[in-house]
Order: structure tokens, then sequence, then C-alpha cells
């Protein structure tokens, strides 16, 4: 390549830079190619996610919804203190930093260990409380040395409050910080995941739980302009959240105190139930717990003594306690015998004292026998042999039917989740229940027990006071509910429950009537005589007493039996007998009998329900309780 | 006594130098960077001004020497530029994990700067003094001359100097007559071997694989650029956000200073690499084609001085420096519409920063230079 002439090398250069021209417009045609298909083609995409950037939503947490007693005393309510928090992840070392703020804020070793728990359970972004309700003097003091601690800050939040501690706490249950199964079920539905965006407490147990939805409330937003950081520059809007709604109990909280009061320091349960509304006026369980130990995540030590406790008081006995209903099943097996035709009033037995099925003899309590024994006679003086032969011509699957639509051995619905089922036996739950065959087939036999309530027989307190509460009305069947309103937290509008009617049994009139001439006379002359003498109201009740323990034919002597062997003492009752306005049922664990240990109790709540005598104590066990029958 | 027509004369010789086409172009230029140094970062208003002031002064310095001056300081601004190469390589400072600056006790300075000017410089000498007598053999010499630079920027590792030292010697090989025997199957084989990294990008990118002769920091910005999204707050962040920032401008943008991308803090480098993503921002597809048009006028109105130049010397000179615009304009748009690495190289003269104002200014001198010295007919 050699050029030889000036001329033509200068033709050859023009020729490369017309080429470098080319070369530079196909190169910015390039260019401006990307940006128009930048931003023109895609250009609603990228404003979109500029916008994303730049627009942060701020959650604003509505107020939870209170809880009150039908008379508006404030069971649960909200109170804001300041907590200091730590975000784990913006921290280096947890432990030196928890140490360094130990040196001026009181940290004891429980908030430490209630902190690891809640570290064990959240994820690393959340910021989790050490510290909660500080003082004032403890939030200055942590303000001055703020820009030593990065990770950790003071916020002010609500705190939800159970002002009486250990009432109704059962019924109520108590909120907790949202664990991880929890925050899993939030966000498979989305308007829920966006409605708990800053939402940290969820309803675990009671009406805390079923009415989590009511109690809420909307979740506010605040449209904030970010910059990259993510700190925000100003509001843009803002959505005010809804609070929640408040709960209006149709429960009593001062009949409720004086029915867990009645308990003193037994282990048991009492269901009282409105008949004609289902509305539930006490629903007790003991031993209680204080549910405000569970609301800023309960420490290790006491979760460990509730949770290890003999007398198990996390257990809501009166929805999962399933206890054999022993001779308070009696009133319904007399009903049952009328509605199916299977005995009249009047016809009586001659009672030996015994009734012997093929080679069991199956006894009374009553050596020699009661005699001649109509129906109101049997419920009155709890006639076993009347019983035993009853549920012998009934047979199992008719007895099962029958209880069956009183409620027994279902769930009533009642509004607090969780509700056990209890076992009504028949012979298909036997063959669902069991696995060989030899198992699966039911004895002929084992329906006798069953008459009077023992057996496989077991139903939840509220099942039985709900199935009094049932016959008290006539055979109307209300479901049972402890909420009464819904009220709206802004404008007080109240949403009534209404009462809901689950089904007419259609039970005839003198059938009922039947039944109540034997309750009412139990409370007159028989078992429930002792407890209800003097009262000023005619109540209508049956005793009973369930075995825990089968002790094979020797007499039963209470003082010989360990304290968790000896029988569950029981108690139905509805009053007045003329015009229900509440039916209970009492369960005593390991109470004894249920004319001494049960009945006491119902007798202070219908008092107070009835009458507002206020009783001075602990409902007293009545040793002396009617010795000759003393089994019921 | 002054009279009138000395001041006349003094004025004409002040202004002789001052070609006014590129004149007007580069005041539009500049007069854009300084509107848009008004939104993205107003508290360097007067740094940039002294700036200006000093680009002014050197462009006009440049200007009212003739290219024989340059011709002169060829060889020597090359050898020092190379020994100072040497000297980075064996003593140099480093910073952000490259080797880049030569501490001298009383200055630090980064010499790849300088190879910018002196590499064109040198190879422009080189075909002058072999004008008339030129070989094959003359481009191995050529670009053995450009690659020693170019290899030990690329071992700073210093990847957007080297590219832009790169393209500035290989324009003067290309208009000095390189065959595009030569030119078009090395444009094939890069166009061939891009478009297999993109198809092969996830193999490529693996972590486990090294990529020979390069850093692991330049396998990551070309991994990156294939993929922004496998690393959306590191690296992949820059591409990312200057990405929305362009397109969420639009047609016409949202308004000056009403970036969010940019005032929001999402949009890194604002006032200095990513500057064009600002223009995209405030002023959309218009800003965009406004400073292509002026860019496209300051190369054309450079390829005409260039094509018109007296000398061999004077026509490589103009011609490359003309491009070097072109490549800097090229990798910085490309970088910031997310279409090439992010290699650190300011759009020209819209970037904020002293040296490559103040370089480029140079350049535009040189040009005016070789403007005044043309060929008369």
């Amino acid at each position: 390549m050699e050029f030889k002439a000036p001329e033509q090398e200068l033709s050859r250069f023009r020729a490369r830079v017309a080429a470098a021209a080319a070369f530079v417009l196909l190169g910015f045609g390039l260019i401006v190619a990307r940006y128009v298909y930048l931003q023109v083609l895609r250009y609603d995409y990228y404003a979109t996610r500029a916008e994303e950037n730049r627009i942060s939503l701020l959650p604003i947490v509505p107020n939870r919804g209170l809880i009150t007693d039908r008379n508006g005393v404030v069971l649960a309510r909200n109170y804001s203190a300041y907590t200091l928090e730590i975000t784990p992840s913006k921290v280096h070392n947890l432990d030196d930093t928890i140490d360094e703020l130990a040196e001026f804020i009181d940290i004891q070793p429980k908030d430490r260990r209630r902190f690891r728990k809640l570290l064990e359970e959240s994820k690393n972004f959340e910021s989790l409380p050490i510290r909660t309700r500080l003082t004032d003097e403890e939030v200055a003091r942590f303000i001055a040395r703020r820009y030593k601690f990065p990770g950790v800050d003071i916020k002010a939040r609500l705190f939800r409050q159970y002002p009486f501690g250990e009432l109704a706490s059962h019924a109520i249950g108590y909120i907790g910080r949202i664990n991880q199964k929890e925050m899993a079920k939030i966000e498979d539905d989305e308007d829920l995941a966006a409605n708990y965006r800053g939402t940290e407490h969820i309803g675990k147990t009671g009406l805390e739980q079923s009415y989590e939805k009511e109690l809420h409330g909307v979740t506010g937003f605040e449209q904030v302009e970010v910059d990259a950081s993510g700190r925000a520059v100003r509001s843009l809007a803002r959505t005010p959240p809804v609070p929640g709604n408040n709960l209006q109990l149709t429960m009593d909280s001062e009949l409720q105190r004086i029915a867990e009061q009645a308990f003193g320091n037994r282990r048991g349960s009492l269901v009282a139930i409105e008949p004609g509304t289902g509305g539930v006026l006490a629903l007790v369980s003991t031993p209680r717990f204080d549910p405000n130990l569970f609301v800023d995540g309960i420490t290790p030590d006491n979760w460990d003594v509730l949770n290890t406790s003999l007398d198990r008081p996390m257990i809501n006995r009166a929805l999962n306690g399933a206890y054999p209903p022993g001779s308070t099943f009696k009133p319904f097996m007399a009903l049952a015998a009328l509605e199916t035709g299977k005995r009249t009033p009047h016809q009586a037995i001659s009672d030996p004292g015994y009734f012997v099925f093929g080679n069991n003899t199956f006894r009374d309590d009553k050596v020699g026998g009661h005699g001649m024994v109509d129906m109101v006679k049997s419920i009155i003086v709890s006639c076993d042999t009347y019983y035993y032969l009853l549920a012998n011509d009934m047979g199992i699957d008719l007895i099962s039917e029958f209880m069956g639509k009183l409620g027994l051995g279902s769930r009533t619905g009642i509004d607090i989740d969780g509700e056990s089922t209890g076992v009504l036996p028949s012979q298909a739950w036997k063959k669902k229940r069991f696995k060989k065959p030899e198992q699966q087939k039911w004895y002929a036999g084992e329906t006798i027990s069953i008459g009077i309530g023992q057996g496989y027989n077991a139903y939840t307190p509220l099942q039985l006071a709900h199935a009094t509460a049932t016959i008290a009305a006539g055979g109307v069947m209300y479901k049972p509910h402890i909420v009464k309103y819904v009220v709206d937290a802004q404008n007080g509008a109240k949403r009534v429950i209404e009462p809901t009617p689950l089904a007419d049994l259609g039970f005839k009139p003198e059938n009922v009537e039947v039944i109540r001439k034997g309750m009412v006379g139990v409370i007159t002359s028989g078992t429930g005589a002792r407890a209800f003498a003097g009262a000023k109201y005619q109540a209508a009740g049956k005793t009973g007493t369930a075995q825990v323990f089968s002790l094979k034919g020797a007499k039963y002597k209470e003082s010989d039996t360990h304290e968790r062997l000896r029988d569950h003492a029981l108690f139905i009752a509805y009053a007045p007998a003329d015009n229900p306005k509440i039916a209970l049922a009492v369960l005593v664990e390991n109470g004894g009998f249920g004319a001494a240990a049960a009945a006491p109790i119902a007798r202070q709540v219908l008092d107070y329900y009835l009458l507002g005598i206020k009783p001075a104590g602990a409902a007293p066990e009545d040793p002396d309780a009617d010795p000759e029958h003393a089994h019921d | 006594m002054i009279n009138l027509a000395d001041i006349r004369l003094g004025a004409l010789r002040l202004v002789r130098p001052i070609d006014p086409f590129l004149l007007v172009i580069t005041a539009a230029i500049i007069a854009v960077a300084t509107l848009m140094l008004g939104s993205s970062s107003p508290e360097r208003m007067n740094a940039h001004l002294v700036n200006v002031g000093v680009g002014v002064a050197v462009m006009w310095a440049m200007a009212s020497q003739p290219p024989q001056r340059l011709h002169s300081f060829a060889l020597p601004l090359y050898v020092v530029g190379v020994l100072l190469l040497i000297g980075v390589a064996l003593f140099g400072d480093v910073s952000k994990g490259a080797r880049r600056w030569l501490n001298l006790g009383v200055m630090r300075i980064q010499p790849s700067e300088l190879m910018k000017i002196a590499m064109p410089l040198m190879l422009a000498w080189y075909f002058q003094k072999r004008e008339g007598s030129l070989k094959v053999r003359d481009f191995f010499v050529a670009t053995l001359l450009l690659m020693v630079p170019v290899g030990l920027i690329i071992k700073q590792p210093d990847l957007g100097t080297s590219l832009l030292v790169l393209g500035a010697g290989f324009f003067v090989i290309f208009f000095a007559g390189l065959s595009w025997k030569l030119i078009i199957p090395v444009a094939v084989l890069g166009t061939a071997a891009i478009i297999a990294i993109i198809s092969y990008e996830s193999q490529i990118c693996a972590p486990e694989v090294a990529w020979p002769g390069l850093h692991d920091y330049q396998k990551h910005r070309v991994c990156t650029l294939l993929d922004p999204s496998s690393d959306p707050l590191g690296k992949g962040f820059h591409t990312i956000q200057s990405t929305i920032a362009v397109g969420s401008g639009g047609l016409v943008g949202k308004g000056w200073r009403q970036g969010t991308q940019t005032h929001l803090d999402f949009l890194p480098e604002r006032h200095t690499d990513f500057v064009l993503a600002v223009i995209s921002e405030e002023f959309g597809l218009a800003g965009v084609l406004l400073i292509v048009v002026l860019y496209c006028l300051l190369i054309g109105r450079g390829l005409m001085i260039a094509a018109n130049a007296a000398t061999l010397f004077g026509r490589l000179l103009a011609g490359s420096i003309t491009m070097i615009f072109f490549t800097y304009a090229f990798v910085n748009m490309g970088m910031v519409a997310g279409i090439l690495p992010v290699v650190g190289v300011p759009l020209p003269m819209v970037s904020y920063g002293g040296t490559a104002l103040v370089t480029l200014c140079l350049g535009v001198g040189i040009l005016m230079s070789v403007q005044q010295h043309r060929r008369r007919r």
C-alpha cells in the first residue's frame, strides 16, 4: 500500500471520513432507537417503576375493638405505652447491645428470655420489644443515647389490657404476637395480607380469636414519598384506619365473677345460658390464667408454670373438657322415654335395688331399692334401676338419636373456636372409634350404664348447659353465643347478634312438664334440697356424680380415694322453674358428690342472677348432703 | 495612544483562531451542562463555572497554536506518558481496588488521562513521518505503539479509559487507511462474540467461571449488564435505576428539577456519569434528541475540518479527536440506557468534572487550530 499522489491520498482519506460519518450515524441511530424503546414503547412500565420507587405505603394500624360485658363493663381495652425495640438484622452483636442498654434501662433476665423466645419465633428484620412499658425517665435516658444504638428504637404502641386479669379469661381469650404459621395463613389471602401490614398482634384464643375479623378493624395507609434510603420525604395522601368493632357480650361480668369465686380453688366449669336466646351469661373454667401475660409475649417461666401445672389452667373446660354426665343424664333419658313412647309418666317399676342383665348385676346406690318408682320419683330419688331398665328397653341407637337431637355429642356452634364434640355413644360411633372387630361390636350390656350417664358418655359442660336450656325453653334450641352486639366504634351503631333458633324439637308440653316436676322435686325434696334450702325462687335441677375410676364392685368411699381419682360432681338446673330465665350446668372435677360440691355453686349463681344476692365467699361444700343418696 | 484601528486589529487577532460554528455548538452543549447541573447538583455551580472558564481559555490557547507546535510535542508527550504508566504499575497508589494514581510528592496524577490526548498525537505524528512511503508494516508499528499504553491501563485495571485510548488510537489508524480487509473480519468477529456472550450469559456468568485476562469486577460489570436483576442492590442498581429514570421520562420528561429518580437519590452519579439519565428523566426523549443533534453537529463539523486539513498530521489528529467525542458519547449513552457496561465514561462536556471538560475543550481547540490552518485552494 503506497500512496503516490497527495490528491489520491486525500480522496482516500475523505472516503474514510465519510465511512466514519456513517459509523457515527449508525451508532447514534442505535442509541436513539434504544431511547425511543425505553421512553416511548416502555414508558408505562418505567413510569410505574419510578412511582413504585418513589411512593411507599405506610400502614396505620387500627385500634383494636374493646370487649365489654352486657352492662358495658370493659373487659379488654387498649392503652398506649413506650417500648424499647431492637431490629436484630441491624444490630451486630445482640448480647453486647442488650448489655449496654441494661446499663441505663432496667432489663431483667426475664425480659431477655422473652426476647430470645420472640427472636426464635420471628423473622430477623422485625422490630422486637426488649422492654415494654418504659417509664418517662427511661425514655428520656434512651433518647439521650440513641445515636449510640443503631437498630434500637423507642416506639409508642398500643397494648391490649385485660383490666380484670383472670376474670373470664377462657371466654375472652387473649392476643399475642403473630407467629410464623399465622403469618403464612394471612399471606395466603391477599386482602388479609394487606390489612395486616403493620399489625403485630392477633387473637389467639377465646373471643379475641373468634371475633378477630370484627376486632381488628381496617388498616389505614399513608402514602409517602420516600428517597432511596427509604426515608419519608413528604406525605402525599392518607387513608385513615377504621377502628375495630367493639363487642358487647351477653355475659354479665358480675355473675361471671361470682361464679368463678364460687369454685374457690377447685377445678371445674360452669356454663350459664339464657333459655330462649342462647345468650351465654357466664362461662367459667377454673383454674383461670392471666391473659395479660401473653400480650407482649409470655416469658418462658410463666409459660412453663401454666403449661406444666397438673391443674391444666390453659384448658377451657367449658368447651374442651368432656365428662360423663352421671345422673344429670336422667332427665334427658326420661324425656327420651316419653317422646319415643317407651314409657308413660305413671308407669312404675318395683325397684329391688339392682338390675340383672345376663351374668351382670347393676346396682342401685340405695341398698334394698326405692320401692315403687314412677318417672317423677325416678328423677327425684335418682333411681338407677329405673334407668337401667329404660336404657335396656330403648336400646343404644334410640338413645343416641334422641340425645343427638338435643345437641349432646356435637358442637353447639358457640362463637368461640375449638369446641370439642364430646362422645355420644352409638353402634356407629363404636365401629368408627375402635379398630379391632371384637371391640367394634356394641354389647347390649353397655347400653345399661349409658342409661345412668356412665359408660362411653362424655359431654362438655357447654353441651349439658345447652341441653338443659333447650328443655327449659320447651324444646326450642338456640345457638349459644357470648356476643350480644357488635358495636361500631366510630358511631356506636349496634349490630345485634340475633338469637339463632337451631331447631324446635317439638316436645309435647305435657312431657316437658313431667321432667320439670321431677327436677323441681329434686330441689324441694331430693338431692338438691339442702343446697337450695330457703331459696326465694323455684329452681329445677338434677345432681350428678360421674365415676372417674372404676371401683369394680367395691363400695365407693370418698375419703379413701386419691383426690384426682375422686368422682366428678355435676349439677344442672334452670330457674325459675315456671318461667326459666337461666339454665346452667356445673362441673367440679373430682368434687365428689354433685349435691355436695356442684349444687351449692349453682345456688350462689342463681341467687345473684335472680335476686341480686352476693355471696360472702366460695360456695361451701356440704359434707352432709343427703347421705342416703350419696352417689347422686 | 491607542487608536481604534489597533483595538480592532487586536480583537481580530483574538477572535481569528475561533471557529464560530464549533464555538456555538460547544457553547450550546456547555449551556445544557450548566442547566442540568442546576438541577442535579446546584451546589457545584461555582466550581463548574470555573471549569468552564479554564476550558474556554485552554480552547482558545490551543486554537491559537499552529498544529505544527503540537506535532513537536507528540513524541515526548507519548514517551513521558508511557513512562508514567510504567511508574503507576510499579509504584502507583491503590484506590477502590485499582492502581491508577501516581503520587509525585506534590500532587497525585492519573497518567492514563494524559494518554487520551498523547495517543492520537503520537500516532498522527508517526503516520505523518511515514507519509508517502506507508507500508503494511507501519500499521503493525502503530498498533504496537497503541497497545503498549492500552495494555498498561487495562492492567491497572481501568476498562473505561483503556477503551477510550484504544478508540482514539484506532481511529488514527483507521483514517490513515487501515485496510478494510482487516477491519471487517475483526468487526464481524467482535459482533459474533458479543452475540455469543449475550446468548450464553447464564453459563459464562456462573460464579465459578473465570474470564481469561479480565478481573472479577470487570466480569461482574458485564454480567450485571446482561442481567441487572442478578444483583439489584449492588452493581445492577446503577443500571436498573438509570434505566427507570430514562424510561419514566417519556417524550418530554417530568420537568426541570422534577425528576423523582434524580432528586430522591435513586439515580447514582447523577451529576457526573449519569447526567444523561437526568436529562432523559426531566426532558424526556426531546432532551436526548437535542443532545444527539448537538453531538452530530459537533462531530460533523470536526470531520469536515479533518477533511480540509492541510497536512496528514492535521487530518489524522482532527479526525481522531472528533471520533473521541463520538466514542465518549456513544459509550456513555449506551451505559445510561443499560446496553453497555458501567465503565465510568463521562458524557462529553455535559458530565460535571474539570479534567474531562478541560481535556475536551483542548480537543475542540485543536480542531479550531487545524481549521485555522486548513488547506487553501
